[in-house]
C-alpha cells in the first residue's frame, strides 16, 4: 500500500500568533529539541511512507531550515522523499489558508505522484501513532475518505468537526464543537483518501461547488460518499492556543507520557541534529523535574520545567514552571515563573518575569529584557 | 576529477588491549567517550572541520560496531559522491591476503587507495587520541616549507615523556631527532600521532619498508627513522591544545572527567569548533524531583532519580532513586538500579545493575577504577572491589 504524505505546514498557525509571529505552526519549537512537525513526519515515516509533500504559504524560512533535505528522517531519497510546495503561480493567498485550497494548489504534485492513497495530516498534533493502521482500515472498509478521529471531552469552543459514528465505524453525520459539549468523537485533522478519488474531488470541485473539507465534503456527503472513522488511542495532544501549548509541554514532565510519545514500540520522533555539547549542570545548580537538551549550561535553579538546547542559566537564576528556546541566556539573580521564552531571549541580571499557570508570559524570540 | 589536495587515512584498527573489558568486543576508537561521542568521533570530526573530506578508515580488529557507527559517514558530513568516509579492513587479493602488520603495512596494503585519490598530500591520523584540531593549518606549514613529512609534537609534561615519541627540533622547526618511547628523553616534544606527507614521499618510502623484512611496518619505529636518517625534509608543526592519549582506563576516565566544571579544561561547548557524533533519536534528558545532578554533564534521552555527582552520563542512561553515582562514567543506555552506591566507576554501554549494588570501595580512585564489560548485568546486592573488571559472562 504505497501512501503519499501531505502535510500542511500553515493551518492553524493564527491558533497560537505569540509563536508563529516568526515561523510557521510546523516549526514550532515543542519538547525541548523538536519541532511539531517531526511528529507529525515521523509518524509518517514509522508507518512506511517515504514519500511526503509539505505545503507552505508564508513564514516557512525557519520550516525549510529545519528540515533541509529531510535526511534527518530518512527522506533525502532519490524516488519521492521529502518534497516542499511552497506557494505557486500567482494564486489568491486567502485559498491557501483552508485544507481545501491549499490541497488544490498542488494538484498537479498529486496527479503526477503514483502512490495509491494519500494521508493528509495537519501540524497541529502532538503524538506517536501508527497511521498504517489508520490506512489499513480505509482499505479493509473500502471507504472513500477514512478520518483519524479520538474521543474527547469538550472543553473549549474553538470550532473543530465531530463526528456521529455508527457501530461499524461509518461516520453518519458532522457537526461542529460550538453547538455541542460533554464526550464527543472529534476530529484528529488526518485524512486517508485514495490519491484518484483525492484528484476526482479538486477536479470536478467547480461543478460540485466544493470548497471546504468539512463543510462541503464531509459534512453534506455522510450518505454520498463512504466515510469513515478510525479512532485513536495513545497520548494524543492538540496544541489549538499558547495555554494549551504551555499545558501539554509540561505534561511531557509525566513519564508515562513520555515513554508513549518517544518510546511506542520502538518508533522513535526524528529530529534535526544540531551536534551540541551534552550538557552541562554546575555544582551551584539544582534541578528538578524538568527536562534538559543537549547544549544547556544550567547553574542556577529550574523547576517543573523545560530547556530547550543551547540553554544557558546564570548562578542565583530561579526558573520554574517555563519554557526556555534554544539559546537564551537567563541572567544572574533574575527569576522566571510560568514564561515561554522564545530562542535567543536574553534575560538580563536581576529580572523578575511571571505569568499564571493558565496564563504563561510569553517572550518574543530575540528579546533582551 | 579535481585532485585533492589532501586526504586522511585513519588508523582505526587497534585493538587497545589497556582499555580490558571495554574492547572486548569494540575496536578502541567505538569506545564511547564524553557522554555521546565515541572516541573516532574526534578525528573525523577534526577532518570536516579542516576542509578533508576524503577519509580512509583502516579496520581490522572487532570492526562491526565501528563499521556500523561510521556507515556512510553522513553524521560528519563525509556523504560524498566524490571522497566521503571509505572503511579500508584488510582484503584477500590474487597474492594472497593477510592481516595488517603495523601501521605503515596498514597503509601499504592500501596504495590502491591513494593511488585513487592521487592527492597532493597525505594526513595519517589514530583513532585514540582526545583532541580537537584543525589539520588545516599543519597543512599549510607543511606546504610552506616544503616539508616531506611533517609531525605534529605536543609538549608533555617531563614525567611522561618516556611514553611518546619523542623529537627534537630547533626555532625552524626541522626535525633532528626522534626516538620512539626513549629510557631518557631528551625533550618534552611529544609525537601526536599525527602525520603530513606528500604522497608520492610516503608510497616511495611504504614501498621500500615493505621490501625490508627487518621492519616491522611501524611509522614511529620504522618510517620516520629511516627518512631522517636519508636527510628528508621533516618538519615538526607545534599544536598547543587539549590532546590526549585515552590508551588506558585511568586515562579514559581522566579525559572524561576534563569535560567537568565551571571552566573545564577540555570544552566541548563551541559552536565554531563543533564535534560531531551519530545521534539517537532520544528526547532531552530529564531530571526528577528525587533527582540530583551535581557538576556533572549527559546527552540526551537519560532519566535521572539519583543523586550524581562529578560523572559523565551518556544517552538513555537511567540512575535510580536512591542511587549515587560520583567520580564515575556510564556510558550509553545503562541502567543503575536503586539504591546503588558507585565511586570511581567505569561503565560501559547497555549495563543493568542491579539494586542496592555497591561499585567501588574505599581504596577506589582513578588509578583503581572499577571496570564493567558492555551488556553485562549485575545482580542485586553485588559489591564489586575497586580496580575490579567484570566482563560480560564473567558474573551469573
Amino acid at each position: 500500500m504505497k501512501t503519499l504524505g501531505i502535510i500542511f505546514g500553515n493551518l492553524h498557525d493564527k491558533d497560537i500568533g505569540e509563536l508563529t509571529t516568526v515561523r510557521s505552526l510546523a516549526s514550532v519549537p515543542f519538547g525541548g529539541r523538536f519541532r511539531l512537525i517531526d511528529f507529525v513526519l515521523s509518524n509518517m515515516v514509522n508507518s512506511g511512507i517515504t514519500k511526503v509533500g509539505i505545503i507552505t504559504k508564508t513564514n516557512y524560512q525557519s520550516l525549510m531550515d529545519h528540515v533541509g533535505n529531510g535526511k534527518h528522517w530518512d527522506l533525502s531519497r532519490k524516488n519521492g522523499g521529502l518534497i516542499m510546495l511552497p506557494p505557486y503561480g500567482n494564486g489568491d493567498m486567502n485559498l491557501l489558508q483552508s485544507r481545501f485550497g491549499a490541497i488544490k494548489n498542488i494538484r498537479q504534485f498529486i496527479k503526477h505522484s503514483d502512490e495509491e492513497y494519500v494521508v493528509m495530516s495537519d501540524c497541529d498534533n502532538v503524538c506517536n501513532i501508527n497511521l498504517a493502521e489508520v490506512i489499513q482500515s480505509h482499505i479493509d472498509k473500502h471507504a472513500d475518505i477514512t478520518v483519524a478521529a479520538r474521543n474527547k471531552e469538550l472543553v473549549n469552543k474553538k470550532p473543530r468537526p465531530i463526528f456521529v459514528v455508527s457501530l461499524d465505524g461509518r461516520v453518519t453525520k458532522v457537526t461542529n464543537t460550538d453547538k455541542e459539549s460533554g464526550e464527543r468523537t472529534v476530529f484528529a485533522n488526518i485524512l486517508v483518501m485514495n490519491r484518484q478519488f483525492l484528484l476526482n474531488i479538486i477536479e470536478n470541485a467547480a461543478e460540485l461547488n466544493y470548497n471546504s473539507f468539512r463543510k462541503d465534503i464531509l459534512a453534506k456527503n455522510t450518505a454520498k460518499y463512504r466515510i469513515f472513522a478510525c479512532m485513536l488511542d495513545g497520548y494524543f495532544a492538540n496544541i489549538d492556543s499558547l495555554g494549551n501549548y504551555y499545558k501539554h509541554s509540561l505534561e511531557l514532565l509525566n513519564k508515562d507520557i513520555r515513554d508513549e510519545l518517544f518510546y511506542r514500540d520502538g518508533a522513535n520522533i526524528y529530529t534535526k541534529v544540531r551536534d551540541s555539547a551534552p550538557c552541562k549542570i554546575s555544582a551551584t545548580a539544582t534541578v528538578s523535574n524538568s527536562l534538559i537538551a543537549d547544549g544547556c549550561v544550567i547553574e542556577g535553579e529550574v523547576r517543573n520545567s523545560i530547556l530547550f538546547r543551547g540553554v544557558h542559566v546564570a548562578e542565583g537564576a530561579k526558573i520554574s514552571d517555563s519554557i526556555v528556546f534554544q539559546d537564551s541566556v537567563i541572567g544572574k539573580n533574575s527569576s522566571l515563573h510560568c514564561v515561554i521564552a522564545d530562542k535567543l531571549v536574553n534575560i538580563l541580571e536581576g529580572r523578575t518575569l511571571s505569568g499564571h499557570e493558565t496564563h504563561p508570559y510569553f517572550i518574543a524570540k530575540s528579546a533582551i529584557i | 576529477m579535481k585532485k585533492k589536495k589532501c586526504i586522511a587515512m585513519l588508523l582505526a584498527g587497534g585493538q587497545g588491549t589497556r582499555l580490558f573489558a571495554l574492547t572486548n568486543s569494540v575496536a578502541k576508537p567505538a569506545v564511547s567517550f564524553g557522554a555521546k561521542y565515541r572516541i573516532i568521533d574526534f578525528p573525523l570530526s577534526n577532518c570536516t572541520n579542516s576542509g578533508i573530506d576524503t577519509v580512509g578508515v583502516l579496520t581490522q580488529y572487532q570492526p562491526l560496531i565501528l563499521n556500523e557507527y561510521v556507515g556512510n559517514g553522513e553524521p560528519w558530513d563525509l556523504d560524498r559522491s566524490y571522497g566521503g568516509v571509505h572503511t579500508l579492513p584488510p582484503y584477500q587479493a590474487k597474492a594472497g591476503g593477510e592481516w595488517y602488520k603495523g601501521t605503515a603495512n596498514a597503509i601499504y596494503q592500501n596504495l590502491h587507495f591513494l593511488d585513487e585519490y592521487d592527492s597532493e598530500h597525505v594526513l595519517i591520523l589514530s583513532g585514540d587520541h582526545i583532541y580537537k584540531m584543525d589539520y588545516s593549518k599543519m597543512l599549510a606549514q607543511h606546504i610552506s616549507h616544503g616539508a616531506d613529512c611533517t609531525i605534529a609534537a605536543i609538549d608533555v609534561p617531563k614525567d611522561e615523556a618516556n611514553r611518546f615519541g619523542i623529537m627534537g627540533y630547533g626555532a625552524d622547526m626541522r626535525i633532528t631527532s626522534f626516538e620512539e618511547k626513549p629510557k631518557s628523553p631528551k625533550s618534552n616534544h611529544a609525537s601526536m600521532g599525527v602525520y603530513i606527507f606528500k604522497k608520492d614521499v610516503l608510497v616511495r618510502e611504504l614501498i621500500t619498508d615493505a621490501a625490508d623484512k627487518s621492519s616491522v611496518n611501524d611509522f614511529g619505529k620504522n618510517i620516520i627513522p629511516k627518512m631522517l636518517k636519508a636527510g628528508c625534509g621533516m618538519y615538526a608543526y607545534s599544536f598547543a591544545g587539549y590532546w590526549k592519549d585515552v590508551g588506558t582506563v585511568t586515562s579514559l576516565w581522566e579525559a572524561n572527567m576534563d569535560l567537568l566544571g565551571e571552566k573545564p579544561v577540555f570544552d566541548l561547548n563551541d559552536p565554531s569548533f563543533k564535534v560531531y557524533s551519530r545521534n539517537e533519536p532520544l528526547p532531552p534528558s530529564y531530571i526528577g524531583d528525587t533527582g540530583k545532578f551535581i557538576n556533572s554533564v549527559m546527552t540526551t534521552g537519560c532519566e535521572i532519580y539519583g543523586t550524581v555527582i562529578n560523572s559523565v552520563i551518556g544517552e538513555g542512561v537511567t540512575v535510580k532513586q536512591g542511587a549515587v553515582i560520583e567520580n564515575s562514567v556510564v556510558m550509553q543506555g545503562s541502567v543503575i538500579g536503586k539504591d546503588v552506591k558507585m565511586n570511581y566507576g567505569m561503565v560501559d554501554e547497555n549495563v543493568v545493575i542491579g539494586d542496592g549494588s555497591v561499585i567501588g570501595d574505599e581504596q577506589s580512585d582513578k588509578m583503581h577504577i572499577t571496570l564493567i564489560g558492555r551488556d553485562t548485568v549485575i545482580a542485586v546486592g553485588t559489591k564489586l572491589r575497586s580496580g575490579e573488571i567484570i566482563e560480560k559472562g564473567s558474573v551469573e
